[in-house]
């Protein structure tokens, strides 16, 4: 415990002294003026706010970089920093960092909710649109989609590294509305009735529809029918599996639930010999002639299918319809070569860049500037831990972010280092002069990042997508540089002085 | 000692000027090719296509494909010896799949890189959002500057800031480069990141003003020496980021191009405004005031 004791008091005496030099500044020179030149600080006194705050941070860290407690305390040191860059190791290995849709490939599509007669957009009939997509989604197999509302009445998904966007976005963004419907074939001489003579003859809800059968993608035949009344819709069924017909084809079997069941078994006892049209988003797509009740509550959906529309109309059906229909209106698909041809790239773009930077702040800065290179070092896996450890999406314009703050994190250094040049000019001793400059530059130092993140959390806030991982990788790394610079940094040419590597502030090894 | 605030109106004025050129070339495009700037499909919907080809291909083919669907008029651009741009108008999911059937059918076997179709709506949302940003952006740095600072230091500041926007801006318009989201995301990390050497400039002064040694010192001369005081590390401090920029602008790849050529414009032009345009504007500014 005397150990710790000794540099705590020293901190507080810090403190009492700051605050006693600060004050007697301010006495000197008109105290009052400065206080008035604050606009948003009238009678506080600011100047003694940032010491304070500054020697209750040093506070955190006092054991590490005030006065050496023990010949032991640069092994101490050792330690703690092996110890963040193990557990940044550890993290990343844990949990490895996702890449975003551009890196990885895949397909990002933006939906808008369309309001129709009967159904509003709204929060509810929104919140419906996004769990049928989710049911969809997973009836595609996508590995962790993203699926999440945007606005009032957006819906962004997102399917990393799907490799048929084609089949997604038909499967998504189709109504999938069901209906069975009560038919009759039209007479023949009926054609070219108007609307209002079919309802008037038919009842008020027939309307006259086409059925086609198509041959290789070729209409061969097109039959009008009379749509009497829908009498059971997607809702009513119980599922939905993928099955063949009598003669092999592709259908759909599916099962009513009961209250389905029953009033399908009513509907065909009365449809005998008439057709019942299936109709999905309002297109039909077959209407067989019912031959006799069907009481099972079991049915055959056919249609000229293919094996793969089956399984699609499968997952459809299971998923329910949109209770709205929605539009696409954003789709971006990026393939996998794009995003490896990006990473490769960006690799070599910041390989170099941080061995130029390595260069210029070794050749300019000496061994100090060896120091805030071995910090970056530290700086590298300690920000991608934590972008890891926050699960964030790694994603190209992030990189670029990335690699920029690789930029920014030496600048703080460079201010201390400047900073310690003036110092050393004056004459003081290597000690002084670095405590001096830690503590002179802390203010420039918070007072630009802050700027800067304030301009990321802007970005965060308006931007969507891929420039969120923009704004995010940049406020974490102006964050984890502020860390690295005012501490590891501090840290580490400490131990340069405790281990009396540089005593003279002539020194060929320092920068004056 | 070179005293930069003695020259000070020289530098604004060549400051204020290169400004006007910018807005003009912002004028000039409006009229010549009736929008300011080359906006991308984010701004004004549309589809870009990203294609790459088993063989060579030439612009030529991929047109002829294109007049089938009456695309003729689309923007067709090689951006390799297999790989094709195409930017047109917002394509339907079906079109675009016939499309890329008939590529694969009478030119090769087509691989999507990269597919985008952004609808209308969704571009005027993202122009709106941009002007947001920028706004919202400049209010959180004057609330700071002006707190840490005074009023006067962070519309200094700020108006170095557009003046840097301003003039990167006219560049890339100048230029006629293609801009996307990410131009947005460029223009707010020069604002946020060319107040750096700006405030360090301030503190400075801030630090200045307050030794008893200089207190005889005129306004002026402080923030004279305050920029030489601290001119290498306004120099170093974005050298060190503008290595980064070159890098990327030079090996980072296609998709980052632009926007690291907008962060090479705009941080080159930050630093010099941090030193000759938002200390001259300040200590302009404090002369005015102490002369009422």
């Amino acid at each position: 415990m005397g150990l710790l004791k000794k540099p705590f008091l020293e901190a507080v005496d810090n403190i009492v002294s700051a605050s006693k030099r600060v004050s007697c500044l301010e006495e000197k020179r008109k105290p009052r003026r400065y206080c008035r030149r604050f606009p948003f600080c009238h009678g506080l006194k600011p100047a003694e706010l940032i010491p304070r705050l500054k020697m209750l941070a040093s506070h955190c860290f006092y054991m590490l970089y005030l006065q050496p407690m023990s010949k032991n305390i640069n092994q101490l040191r050792i330690l703690l920093i092996l110890g963040i860059i193990a557990a940044s190791v550890y993290v990343l290995i844990q949990f490895p960092l996702n890449l975003g849709l551009d890196l990885q490939g895949g397909t990002r599509l933006v939906y808008e909710g369309q309001e129709t007669e009967k159904v509003k957009v709204s929060d509810d009939s929104m919140a419906g649109v996004v769990a049928v997509i989710r049911n969809r989604i997973d009836g595609l197999g996508v590995s962790e989609p993203t699926i999440q509302r945007k606005g009032q009445s957006q819906v962004i998904v997102e399917l990393p590294g799907i490799k048929d966007p084609e089949r997604a976005i038909a499967l998504i963004g189709d109504t999938a509305m069901l209906e069975f419907v009560e038919a009759e074939w039209l007479p023949g001489d009926a054609r070219g009735a108007s609307p209002e003579k079919v309802k008037e003859f038919y009842g008020a809800e027939a309307r006259i529809g086409t059925v086609k059968e198509e041959q290789d993608g070729r209409v061969v035949s097109e039959k009008p029918i009379v749509l009497k009344k829908t009498v059971l819709t997607g809702a009513d069924l119980k599922g939905a599996f993928p099955g063949f017909d009598q003669y092999g084809n592709p259908v759909v079997d599916i099962e009513f639930n009961d209250n389905g069941a029953k009033l399908f078994a009513e509907v065909t006892a009365r449809s005998v010999n008439k057709p019942i049209a299936i109709i999905l988003d309002r297109k039909v797509i077959s209407a067989p002639n019912v031959r006799e009740p069907i009481p099972s509550g079991r049915a055959q959906i056919s249609g000229n299918f293919k094996a793969e529309d089956v399984r699609d109309l499968v997952i459809k059906l299971k998923a329910g319809s949109l209770p709205i229909p929605v539009k696409m209106v954003e789709t971006r698909i990026v393939g996998p070569s794009l995003g490896k041809d990006s990473i490769d790239r960006s690799k070599i773009a910041g390989v170099l860049g941080f061995l130029f930077i390595v260069a210029f702040m070794v050749i300019y800065y000496r061994l100090p500037g060896f120091i805030s290179v071995l910090s970056l070092a530290i700086y590298v896996p300690l920000t991608l831990s934590i972008l890891a450890a926050f699960h964030t999406t790694l994603t190209l314009p992030g990189i670029a972010g990335f690699l920029l703050t690789l930029g920014m994190a030496v600048d703080a250094n460079v201010i201390i280092y400047e900073r310690l040049k003036e110092e050393l000019r004056l004459g003081k001793t290597v000690k002084a002069s670095f405590a001096a400059a830690f503590d002179r530059a802390f203010a420039a130092i918070l007072d630009s990042n802050v700027t800067t993140i304030i301009g990321a959390v802007t970005l965060f806030f308006v931007g969507t997508g891929t420039i969120r991982g923009f704004a995010i990788t940049l406020t974490i790394g102006i964050l984890v540089s502020m860390f690295t610079a005012l501490t590891l940094t501090r840290l580490m040419l400490n131990m340069l002085v405790d281990a009396k590597i540089v005593t003279d502030p002539n020194s060929k090894l320092l920068y004056k | 000692m070179f005293d930069i605030i003695k020259k000070s109106r020289m530098f604004l004025t060549v400051s204020a000027i290169v400004t006007a050129l910018a807005l003009a070339v912002l004028l000039f495009n409006f009229m010549v090719h009736g929008k300011p700037m080359n906006f991308g499909i984010d701004f004004t919907g549309g589809t870009m296509l990203n294609l790459r080809f088993a063989k060579a291909v030439s612009v030529g083919e991929v047109r002829q494909v294109l007049d089938g669907y009456g695309l003729g008029e689309s923007t067709i651009q090689k951006s390799g010896d297999q790989d094709i741009l195409i930017r047109t108008k917002p394509l339907d999911n079906d079109v675009r799949t016939r499309l890329l059937a008939d590529f694969n059918t009478k030119i090769s076997q087509t691989e999507i890189l990269e597919a985008d179709v952004i609808g209308p709506t969704i571009g005027k949302e993202l122009g709106q959002q941009a002007i947001w940003a920028l706004l919202l952006a400049s209010l959180g740095i004057i609330i700071y500057v002006s707190f840490r600072f005074e009023v006067k230091y962070a519309l200094a500041a700020l108006l170095a800031l557009y003046h840097d926007a301003i003039i990167t801006t006219g560049i890339i318009a100048l230029l006629w480069r293609q801009i996307d989201i990410t131009f947005v995301a460029a223009l707010l990390t020069i604002m946020g990141y060319s107040i750096n050497d700006t405030i360090v400039i301030f503190d400075r002064i801030r630090e200045n003003l307050k030794k008893t040694s200089l207190a005889k010192k005129k306004f002026n001369e402080i923030v004279n020496l305050s920029i030489w005081e601290t001119m290498s590390r306004s120099i170093n401090t974005v050298m060190t980021v503008l290595f980064m920029v070159l890098c990327l602008l030079i090996f980072g790849g296609e998709p980052l191009r632009e926007f690291s050529l907008t962060l090479l414009i705009g941080f080159t032009l930050g630093a010099y405004s941090s030193v000759f345009v938002a200390p001259t504007l300040l200590a302009l500014w404090h002369h005015n005031e102490s002369k009422k």
